[in-house]
Order: C-alpha cells, then structure tokens, then sequence
C-alpha cells in the first residue's frame, strides 16, 4: 500500500482538491476532538465534575448537538454594527487558521505546502487572526467588544515576540526553516553519539518549550491570558455580539488553532511525526505519522489546557511586562547560548 | 482642542484627575462604561457606571436598588414567624445568619432567654452558615480572577455544609428553623459526628484553597496593593466585617458585642486581621474566618448541654411595646435589627442594617485610579450579596 501512495502523483488540480478537502475536514474535526476531549471531558475531571452525559455515548456527541444548535440560531447583528466587516470578522480569523494547517506535517509527504520557511510562515499567519479580532471588536458597536479588542491587539506585542525568539534555538539547532527538516533532524540527531532516541529538542530547547507554550497560551486567548475575552471584566470581549454561526465560527477557531499550535509544538521539540526508532524516510509514515503526530499534539495540549484550567487571569500590563523582562531576556540567553553550544559541539 | 466644551464639566473632570491622580493630558471625555445591572461579576443585577479613561476608572458609582424587595415595609403587616421565613432570603447564601439577630431582638423585648441547649445549636448553625457562606465566596473570587476550577471546588465542598444544615432544619437555603425562645427541633440522631465530619471537609477545602489560589502568583500579583481601603476610611464608611478586619481594624461583634443567647466565650478562637488593606487582605482574612468558624463548630459540638430546645412562650406571639436594636456579625459584616413594637401582632417598623449596602457604599472611593480588570478584583473582594443591599 504504502509504495502505491509514495508514487501516486496526481494533476496539479486534483492535488489542490484533496488539499482544500483535506484541510476543510481535518480543521473542523482537529476542533471538535480538542472540544470534547479537553473542554467536556479533561475539565470535568479537573473539577471533580461529570460533564455532558446524555448526547451520545458518555456525552461525547454533545459537541455535535452544540454545533447543530447553533447553526439553528437567527443571525443577528447589533443595529449599530458595520455589517460587512462584523460578518467578515470571523471569517478571516478562520482563514488565519486554516493557512496554519498548510504547513503543519503529518508525514514527510503527507503536508499540503512544505515551505522552506515554515517556521517563519507559520509565525507570520498566525497573527493575522488578530486582524479579524480587531474588526469583530470595532464592527460589533459595543464598548466591551472594542476593549476586548484592543486587548487582543496589545497582547500580540506581547507573546509575538517571545515567541519568535523561542523557536530561533530550535532553527539554530536543525540549521532549518522548514517544519519537515527539523523533524528529519530530530529523528536523525544524536545526543553524544548515542542516537538511541533521536535528539527531541525538548531536552535541549527546554526553555524555548516553556516559552513557546507560554505564548501560544497568550495567542489562543487562553488563562492565565485570557484578557480579551476576560469573562467576568469584559463579558467575553469581541465575542459579546456574536450569534449562532458566526460564534461558532470563532469557536471552531479556537479550538483548531490550539490544535494546530500543539502540533507545532510537537513538530518543533518532541520529534513531529516521527519516532524515534524509525528512520524519517521510512514508508510506514504515511500511515503511521499522523497518528504519531496526534498522540503528541494531545500531549502538548493536555498541557495547554491543564494551565487553562488552573490558573486565574494575568492583567494586561502585568501581561507586558512579564512579555517583555522575563521572557524576551530568558530567550535571547537562550538564544546565545544555543549559538555558542552550536559552535562548540 | 478639548472634546469637553463646558467650562463647568471640564473644571469637574480636571478636579477628578488630580484627586485621583488620572493622567488626563489629550482631556478627552473618556468612555462611560455601564456594567450591569446583568454582569458576571455583579452576583446579580447591582449596576456600576464606570467613567474610563482607556482602561483605567475615572470613577466607578455603584447603583443599587435593581432587587429592591420592600422587606422593611412588609414585615409591617407579617406577625413575628412570618418575618422570620421572609428575612431568611436577605443573605441567601448565609441564611440562618440573617434569623439569629432579629429573633434575639424579639427575645430580648419579651425578655425570653432562649435554653443553653438552643443557644449552642443556634451559634453552631449560625457559624456553619458562615462556613457556607464563606467557602463559596472563595470559590467565586477565583472565578472572577478568571480561575474556573476553584469556583467549583467551592461548590462542592460546601454542599458538605448545606448538607449538615438541611439534615438538622429541613431547609438547604433557606431553615426557618429559629424561633423566638428557642428552636423548631431537636437535632437529628447522629447530626454531631456527622458534623465533625463535613467540618473536616471544609477545613481540607481551606488548605486546598490556599495551595489553590490564595497562594497562586497570579493571583496574589491580582490582588496584592489592589484596592487598598485604611483603617480610618474603612471606619468613616462604615465597612464591617472581613472588610473592616482586612484594614487592621481588630472588630469583631462575636467578641467585642455579642448579644445574649449565642455561646460564643464557650469557643476558644481568635479573630484575624491583616494590616495591609488591599484586596488579598481580604481575601486571606476571609480564609482564616472560615477556618476559625469550622474551629469553633467543632468545639460546640463537643460541648452541646441536654435539655430542652424551646423555652416557655405563648403560642401567639405578642411582643411588649419599646424598641430593640441587636447586631450580629453576620458572614458579610455586621447585620442589625432596630424592631419597634407598639405590642401588636406584627412589629410597628423594623429597619434592617445589612452589611453588603455600606459595604459597597465604598466603591466609588476605592475604585478611582483602578484598571477595570482591577475593579473586578476590589468588587469580588469586597464581597457583597444582593439581597443584603437591596433587601
């Protein structure tokens, strides 16, 4: 089977197809699976709660019902809202998420664009989605929307940063931008000679790990930086006028962009789709990638969402300069002395 | 150019800034921000109107009055059982608290004196109400500090509580169950170990809440040199309670004024306080209460004398003419009844002093200057119920 898929080469069209398929069904299905699993199950138990128990078997299709739910609700706008940019809003804050997926690899082939400059790509696209925040928060004519907003648009200042600095070690390391040559240089690296396990960035990386958790949690909007659509100060920030549809829309983005940040993640410091005892050229990965790549997604998200649930909320400020004087300093150390190691060994 | 045009308007506001010291250089008007009356962090339907400039407070005025439910002009023309199911819903969530003082108002204008045995029942649920009451207060301020988990873990340890006080009255919320002279019933069988136990509980949910939250950096860094209220302008509002205490303020009605027929000098506890004023202070003073209040639960307990739970009292209650004022320190801060009886039926006016309603009376002082992420930590912790504002 597998060498039948390494020599399937279809038209240039017919790619694009399955590509777009592809994404459109994975993005939805990445979204529901951290939903159920994370926000229903894990925080259940974290609570000492029982979560849904009727829809489905164990309550896991109540996601489902939720989703059904809400596309059955009257599109409603506020009446002083600038329709066309508080519809569009949720749309290109999707539209940021689905171009994350385009370099996330599942298997060295099984990636719709490897780009030589996937980090750099991955680290420019997710920011967009700031953009669709800003026009939910200004087109929704509401005074919480708006400062949830403008939150939203000082908190990137803050976590876009560190997390740029945080992957600099990782590239320095592999001595490559693209998602998939930092996965074939984990599995191929060595630690002293010994390449029993490959060479996780995580053992060596592990402060840039700690910062890139730390700001995808300030990206997702998650506690302990959660100011944008801070609950209990702003009533859920930009998200406040929004029904139905387009709510779920900023759901599904969500939960799909922590997926795909966890699989980053994954990518960057455990070793991506890989294991260890497995050379990266193997055929087997076509099948056996993804899976890997989802075990260790869920990890790291099990770790995402753990912070999520344990922690109160920072304020902006103290947001700012947690950013700005300890961790964009702890990565730039980092970042020297990754170099210097670099030299060295 | 100035958005403000009145010269009158913009001499107020310029005088606002440099009270509170608000940096107003581009002396915009601001953003006026109405939140609630329908707002997470109200506990129900209290409204703030909140003059902003960016994100931080101009000035933050509290309106009140949105669950306004009459008790005062009511209880007029209800006899004195009736008055004590109604005034059960005043501090819905420390409900046997609200009965004890008004029935010991009533008491001592008839001069009964309740029987050891009713005394020591009534302080023992007068302080798991405290406990109840408390507990979820710690659990709600970590929710609106945005720490989900905490809230829940509130609500199920306290259930160990409600439990215990529905066990003995019949009643999860709201018991009914004092009487004038005494009590409605005896205590079910096995009610005092089983009392110890949930008391067990709840002081494993205080250690937890301090792993939890108290001690949590976030939330101290939340908290810490917020809202800070001194001694002397907590006094000059009339604050009470956990909030006064938190000042450095060392009152406490259980120790230095406490009416006849609650047991308190039996116990062996100690009060709390807390120099800093700020809203951890607050906070951990609220933690250390609950602490000593399930202390003292469990010290009754053991102590509880045999005997009667009723004294001798008509079955129609008339109270005899004059007036009586009897305060307790209720979970949120002192709570008073002034009953004046004409000798009727029905008492001839009663004015109710709930602690919640001079509580947030402070709002406006402590709040100038705040970041609104800041307002929600000074309102969280300065704890208000609303049915102790509006009654």
């Amino acid at each position: 089977m597998t060498p039948m898929l390494a020599s399937f080469a279809p038209p240039y069209w017919l790619s694009t197809l399955i590509k777009v398929l592809v994404v459109g069904a994975v993005v939805p299905t990445t979204a529901l699976i951290l939903g159920v699993v994370f926000l229903f199950k894990i925080m259940s138990w974290m609570q000492s709660r029982l979560g849904p128990q009727e829809a489905g078997p164990r309550g896991l299709l109540q996601l489902l019902a939720d989703g059904v739910k809400f596309i059955q609700k009257e599109d409603i706008a506020p009446a002083g809202a600038d329709l066309w940019v508080f519809k569009a809003a949720p749309l290109v804050v999707l539209a940021s998420t689905l171009l994350l997926y385009v370099a996330l690899p599942a298997s060295a082939h099984l990636v719709v664009d490897d780009l030589d400059v996937g980090v750099f790509y991955v680290l420019a696209i997710s920011s967009l989605s700031v953009i669709g925040v800003l026009m939910a928060g200004w087109a929704s004519a509401n005074k919480y929307s708006l400062m949830g907003a403008l939150r939203a648009a000082g908190q990137l200042i803050a976590y876009e940063l560190p997390m740029v600095l945080a992957v600099m070690g990782v590239v320095i390391q592999a001595g490559t931008m693209s998602l998939n040559g930092i996965v074939f240089a984990q599995n191929g690296g060595a630690i002293f000679g010994w390449t029993g396990i490959g060479n996780p960035y995580i053992l060596t990386q592990f402060i840039g790990f700690f910062i890139f958790i730390a700001a995808v949690q300030a990206e997702l909007t998650q506690p302990p930086f959660d100011m944008p659509v801070a609950e209990s100060e702003i009533v859920s920030g930009y998200q406040v006028e929004y029904t139905g549809f387009r709510f779920l829309i900023f759901f599904l983005a969500e939960f799909a962009t922590a997926f795909v940040f966890a699989g980053i993640a994954a990518v960057m410091f455990l070793g991506g789709w890989a294991v260890p005892w497995l050379s990266a050229n193997s055929d087997w990965y076509y099948v056996l990638g993804p899976a890997v790549l989802f075990a260790k997604v869920m990890l790291v998200a099990f770790i995402i969402f753990w912070v999520r649930f344990t922690y109160p909320r920072l304020r902006e400020d103290q947001l700012q300069s947690f950013a700005w004087k300890f961790l964009i300093p702890l990565a730039l150390v980092n970042i020297v002395a990754t170099a210097i190691l670099k030299v060295v060994f | 150019m100035t958005a403000v045009s009145d010269p009158n308007q913009l001499a107020d506001l310029l005088a606002e800034a440099t009270d509170t010291r608000v940096n107003l250089d581009f002396e915009s008007e601001g953003m006026t921000l109405n939140m609630g009356p329908q707002h997470p962090a109200t506990h129900g339907t209290l409204r703030i109107v909140a003059k902003l400039d960016g994100e931080q407070v101009i000035s933050a005025e509290p309106i009140c009055g949105y669950m306004h439910r009459g008790y005062e002009k009511i209880v007029e023309v209800r006899t004195y059982p009736q008055i004590n199911a109604l005034i059960n819903r005043i501090d819905w969530l420390g409900s046997f608290a609200n009965e004890v003082p008004f029935i010991l108002a009533a008491e001592k204008l008839m001069g009964v004196e309740a029987p050891p045995r009713a005394q020591w029942i009534r302080t023992i649920l007068f302080e798991m109400s405290r406990v109840a009451n408390i507990s979820l207060f710690l659990g709600d301020f970590g929710l609106q500090l945005g720490g989900m988990t905490a809230g829940f873990y509130a609500f199920r340890d306290r259930e160990h509580v409600l439990n215990q006080i529905e066990s003995a009255t019949g009643g999860r919320f709201h018991p009914n169950f004092d009487r004038i002279g005494g009590l409605k019933d005896d205590l079910p069988k096995g009610w005092i170990s089983d009392s110890h136990v949930a008391m067990d509980k709840l002081l494993a949910f205080c250690d937890e809440m301090e792993d939890l939250l108290v001690g949590n950096e976030i939330f101290q860094s939340r908290t810490r040199g917020i809202g800070i209220i001194p001694a002397d302008i907590a006094l000059s509002y009339g604050l009470s309670g956990a909030n006064l205490r938190a000042s450095g303020v060392d009152w406490d009605l259980r120790r230095d004024g406490c009416p006849p027929g609650l047991v308190y000098d039996q116990a062996d506890w100690k009060v709390w306080t807390h120099p800093d004023g700020d809203c951890f202070a607050r906070t951990w003073v609220r933690l250390q209460e609950t602490r000593e209040a399930a202390k003292i639960v469990k010290q009754l307990l053991d102590t509880i004398p045999a005997g009667p739970v009723m004294a001798k009292v008509p079955r129609i209650i008339k109270v005899p003419e004059g007036e009586a004022y009897v305060a307790t320190e209720n979970p949120l801060g002192e709570m008073g009844y002034y009953v004046v009886s004409k000798g009727d039926l029905v008492p001839f006016r009663v004015k109710i002093r709930s602690a919640s309603f001079n509580n947030i009376s402070i709002v406006p002082w402590v709040a100038r200057g705040a970041y609104v992420p800041d307002l929600i930590s000074i309102l969280g912790s300065l704890y208000f119920i609303l049915g102790d504002i509006d009654r």
